[in-house]
């Protein structure tokens, strides 16, 4: 294990790691601008400059010190680059004195000699590298006062992504990442000298799936987002750690919101689960699926129409309902797509209040949607979640493959639905499921099996409320709410973005709905207390208490140690996985 | 009793102040000198005042032959202390591809510190002389491009004091 000295601190690295890597474990951030510790060493960008020696010994081999007690150190001449340059034992860097920043500043007088400063309109503006190292290693004011370099601007690399030929600063972080991690090497240098750019091969395009995570690792504004573009500056929005519903990997994301609208979505290192990259479904997807086709308000069926009611209201009919019916005539489906508050909720309201045994999910396999990298065939992010909180049939409960049949021959008189559509499983169980007695939904969605029910509870979606899902690899991930409903509206208070923090009813930018949803768990555990069970969950964090109390599997988990360990596998509650050093190239500062 | 200060209407005045009737005569005496004195006064609205360039008005953006300078940056609406200015950006083929598709400020919540105009990249908004702001409703008061767009010949004095005193 090799000893160095970084800017007087002794540190002990690993074998075979470069000084920036070193540096980075022991929480010294040196700059840089091409280096990715996913991606191959280019050192292009030169910005990891730094000076580094050896100290020096007599001859007997004893080290030698100054006056002061420092070692005298032999520097190498010339500047080393942090990223490529491998550490050996008794080696000493300096990343902070002024041949160091000298030679930064330098290098961003050269990368800003061309760049067109144009960040008004740059989207990357607010969580740009180059912003960032101009703040704090540069001159300030241009010597360069002749004509600058044009180049291709607006150049379309995919079919997601748009390039700028003048803002690039030549890094190559997006054809490494193309050749090496999406494995689709379509992106090339082209020209020489300050004439330089970034085009496909002809007759290519840059498409893979995962091609959209070069606009995050893009460390200026040269390639953007055509979905986003100019839709918000990055300080306009809030940001909200949650979790990818897209499918079972349960990559980490941050939600942008503003307004009230989810604008993007972005990957959140996650060196478990996604390390820093998630798929272009993904990203594209979640914020329509938050935005879109919503339910607003709880609703009764009356005359054949659902029509608006009060939250007591529906609670007092979906009890009378559940009331009037033989337990054996209720079937309970939970949902992958809920969380597992939700799911353990109601397979609690099924076993403890309705008791009946019929308690089931929908599975939702797309053999085509998985691949090697992060895509799984599971497409709903909380199968193994909802199975492992109980959703599951009971002692002589029946399961859903048996439940079309059971339906046709009018043995189901009530269907508990949460978080799913029936058309999702078989388009028959659908058309049947219209010929039951009576279907009590709780759903986000304003699906057709929510446009199917007697009682439809709107339930807040996982961008809405605290919870937890479970991923394809066992991993239990806590999600927070990024969005405003009339539920978690004073829970929110502060988190929300400035404008949507302070807007008045009368400022014309505050026109996002906030809708009239509950989180399911909620809607449950009132609906039980309607049945005669009182239950004293008053909080997400409440319900998953009693998960972690009563489930073996999630035994001594908490929001708190989750969110610390970046989740935590089912059955490991009390060993988490070392967490290691997380690296985020660049985000909005203060985040 | 020593520390007490008095301040006693009889001990405070003269007799001659006390029994008011020459302190009357002098009160008209001074009415009558000013109304031989030069008017500071002006007929407004008939006569308007026309204010510096230094002067800060209402905030305005600025229009040039090809449209307005504005690139929709929001840092003025970033900026503002009282959250008036709304900036909704949107692409255009022009050279600097980003434009406002809605700017709208909210002169009900301005309070006319200027850090738009200071903080503007683009020299595209300015503070106008404009001072004459009255409106019907709380819509009314919230100006949007229409409103808000005067062209640039119209706003050389401000722009000028910016070059020279910023």
């Amino acid at each position: 294990m090799p000893k160095i000295i970084i800017d007087g601190q002794s540190i002990v690295a690993k074998q075979g790691q470069t000084i920036i890597e070193a540096a980075l474990d022991h929480g010294i951030t040196i700059p840089h601008f091409c280096w990715h510790p996913a991606l191959s060493v280019a050192g292009n960008c030169r910005m990891c400059l730094v000076q580094v020696g050896n100290q020096k010994k007599d001859s007997e081999g004893a080290l030698q010190f100054m006056a002061d007690g420092q070692p005298d150190v032999a520097w190498i001449p010339k500047m080393q680059i942090a990223c490529a340059t491998p550490v050996a034992d008794g080696m000493v860097v300096d990343t902070a004195g002024k041949r160091t920043v000298d030679a930064q500043e330098a290098i961003m007088e050269f990368l800003l000699v061309n760049h067109p400063l144009d960040c008004p309109i740059c989207d990357e503006a607010g969580q740009c590298k180059l912003q960032e190292y101009a703040f704090r290693h540069s001159r300030g004011k241009s010597r360069f006062d002749d004509e600058k370099v044009h180049k291709p601007k607006r150049v379309q690399l995919g079919p997601q992504i748009m390039f700028d030929g003048e803002r690039c600063i030549s890094c190559s972080r997006c054809i490494r990442f193309a050749d090496e991690v999406a494995h689709q090497p379509v992106l090339t240098f082209v020209q020489r000298g300050d004439k330089v750019t970034i085009e496909t091969f002809p007759g290519t395009t840059f498409d893979s799936p995962y091609s959209m995570n070069v606009i995050d690792i893009c460390p200026v504004g040269a390639l953007t987002s055509i979905d986003f573009r100019f839709r918000a500056r990055v300080w306009e929005m809030s940001f909200t750690d949650s979790v990818c519903p897209g499918c079972a990997r349960g990559c980490n994301i941050k939600i942008g919101v503003m307004n009230n609208e989810v604008l993007r979505v972005e990957p959140r290192t996650n060196m478990h689960v996604n390390t820093y990259w998630m798929c272009d479904y993904g990203r594209l997807t979640t914020p329509a699926a938050i935005n879109d086709n919503r339910t607003d308000g709880p609703m009764i069926r009356r005359d054949g129409q659902l029509q608006s009611a009060s939250w007591e209201e529906a609670t007092a009919h979906a009890a009378a309902i559940l009331k009037a019916a033989r337990p054996q005539d209720v079937v309970v489906l939970g949902s992958a797509h809920a969380s597992n508050e939700d799911n353990y909720a109601l397979a609690q309201l099924a076993s403890k209040v309705i008791k009946t045994a019929n308690v089931d999910f929908i599975k939702h396999i797309d053999a085509t949607f998985g691949d090697s990298q992060l895509r799984v065939p599971e497409t709903a992010p909380n199968a193994i979640g909802a199975h492992a909180v109980g959703v599951a049939p009971g002692n002589g409960g029946y399961n859903l493959g048996q439940l079309a049949e059971r339906i046709a021959s009018g043995s189901v008189k009530v269907l508990v639905v949460l978080e799913d559509t029936l058309d999702s499983s078989s388009q028959r169980l659908a058309e049947l499921a219209a010929g039951v007695d009576a279907m009590i939904v709780f759903s986000s969605k304003a699906s057709v099996t929510a446009m199917q029910a007697s009682v439809l509870f709107p339930a807040a979606s996982f961008a809405e409320s605290h919870g937890t899902f479970t991923n394809t690899m066992h991993r239990v991930q806590h999600f927070k709410p990024a969005v405003v409903t009339q539920e978690n509206v004073r829970y929110m208070g502060m988190a929300m973005s400035r404008w949507d923090k302070f807007g008045a009813p009368n400022d014309r930018w505050t026109d996002g709905t906030r809708r009239n949803s509950r989180a399911a768990w909620r809607v449950i555990r009132d609906l039980a207390a309607a049945l005669g069970t009182t239950w004293s969950w008053k909080s997400a964090e409440d319900v998953f208490a009693d998960i972690s109390q009563h489930v073996a599997a999630f035994q001594s988990m908490t929001y708190a140690s989750l969110d610390a360990n970046y989740g935590l596998v089912l059955g490991k509650g009390g060993q988490p996985d070392p967490v290691g050093t997380v690296y985020e190239s660049h985000v909005l500062k203060p985040n | 009793m020593a520390n007490v200060t008095t301040n006693i209407e009889s001990e405070r005045m003269t007799f001659w102040e006390r029994i008011y009737l020459p302190e009357i005569a002098r009160g008209l005496g001074l009415t009558l000198r000013q109304m031989f004195r030069p008017k500071f006064t002006r007929q407004y609205p008939e006569e308007r005042w026309e204010p510096e360039g230094s002067y800060r008005g209402r905030p305005v953006l600025v229009q040039e032959e090809d449209g307005e300078r504005c690139v929709a940056c929001g840092l003025c609406s970033r900026v503002c202390p009282a959250l008036a200015i709304e900036v909704r950006a949107a692409e255009t083929d022009k050279e600097k591809e980003r434009y406002p598709e809605l700017f709208e400020i909210n002169m009900l919540r301005c309070i006319y510190c200027g850090f738009c105009e200071e903080v503007c990249p683009e020299e595209a908004i300015v503070m106008s002389k404009d001072y004459e702001l009255v409106f019907g409703s709380q819509d009314e008061g919230i100006l949007g491009k229409e409103k808000l767009l005067i062209p640039v010949s119209q706003l050389q004095d401000r722009l000028e004091f910016l070059r020279q005193w910023r």
